[in-house]
């Protein structure tokens, strides 16, 4: 008896190329829209709108993201400082990281992200603190807020 | 002359794209986990070395700053704007309104007075920040009709306060 061997095989498959196709697109569209730098923003902060707030044109030669909590408390470099005077040596090494890097005191950027219910009095303490070592660019952050909004 | 093979055309070397499809959608995943749509954000930029006395002669501006203080109430919310001495309520508005006739008409006597006035804020220890921050957008500019930023006073930096 014949057999006919091509007969077990058949096996029936739809074209791939569209699903692929999306697939590659959307995959696409959210690596170009991913943005790692907002790793080190913290998710406690909620910052206050502006209307004026533009992204910076451009980038510093050395940056410094101080994050401060609605109760005064400090997020940098992954730890909390309660008591913002723990705060200097942290900072001193981080300013030591800078000059490593080539950067001078005139380069770093002190970036503030200060809770919008935060008190101003310990937010001028952290600048302050940031004077102590000498440090003197500052930026205020805050998000931008559109004009109906 | 017979042709064995005469299903050869047709036999597709295909390949096996089950592992990849299998990366693609586990890239595809963790895209999708990791995405969050945020709020743009922007800066003020506030240039504050510690004074001292070398420093005071050198970066001097040349008229008296536009003193500013923010009074707070009990539960941290703006209680009254001074300027100057003068109360100007709770409205940033009026505030802005100030700064604006201070500066004049846009004009290169505007541009000098901007570059040569420094704004100081004298805030309560206890305010919150969103008011401060309402404050500085008040003096730094305001928004046109066709939304470009129109530039006011820049040179801004607080008064020290006793430390608690």
């Amino acid at each position: 008896m014949k057999i006919n061997r091509n007969r077990a095989k058949p096996v029936e498959e739809g074209d791939l190329t569209p699903m692929i196709d999306m697939t590659f697109q959307l995959i696409a569209f959210f690596m170009v829209l991913i943005n790692f730098s907002q790793v080190e923003r913290s998710e406690a902060i909620q910052l206050p709108d502006s209307t004026l707030a533009k992204p910076p044109d451009d980038t510093p030669g050395y940056r410094i993201l101080l994050n401060m909590k609605s109760n005064g408390s400090v997020i940098f470099a992954g730890s909390v400082y309660s008591q913002l005077d723990e705060l200097k040596g942290a900072l001193s090494r981080e300013i030591r990281n800078a000059e490593r890097k080539n950067s001078t005191l005139q380069d770093i950027q002190v970036i503030i992200r200060a809770h919008s219910v935060a008190k101003m009095g310990k937010v001028q303490e952290l600048i302050g603190i940031c004077q102590d070592v000498e440090l003197e660019n500052f930026s205020l952050r805050v998000n931008e807020k559109t004009r109906s909004g | 002359m017979k042709i064995r093979n005469a299903d050869a055309a047709k036999d597709k070397a295909e390949l096996n794209m089950t592992s990849m499809i299998d990366i693609v959608f586990q890239l595809l995943v963790f895209f999708i986990m990791t995405f969050k749509i945020t709020a743009m954000e922007g800066d003020f930029n506030v240039k504050m070395p510690r004074a001292s006395s070398q420093n005071d002669s050198i970066d001097k501006p040349f008229d008296e700053p536009i003193k500013i203080e923010l009074k707070a109430d009990t539960d941290g919310s703006i209680l009254e704007i001074i300027v100057d001495g003068e109360s100007k309520g709770t409205s940033f508005q009026s505030l802005a309104n100030f700064v604006v006739a201070k500066a004049g008409a846009p004009g290169p006597e505007r541009d000098k007075i901007i570059k040569d006035t420094e704004i100081e804020f004298d805030c309560d220890y206890d305010l919150k920040y969103e008011e401060v921050i309402a404050g500085i957008t008040a003096v730094s500019g305001k928004r046109r009709a066709d939304n470009e930023i129109e530039k006011l006073f820049e040179k801004i930096k607080f008064k020290d306060q006793p430390k608690r």
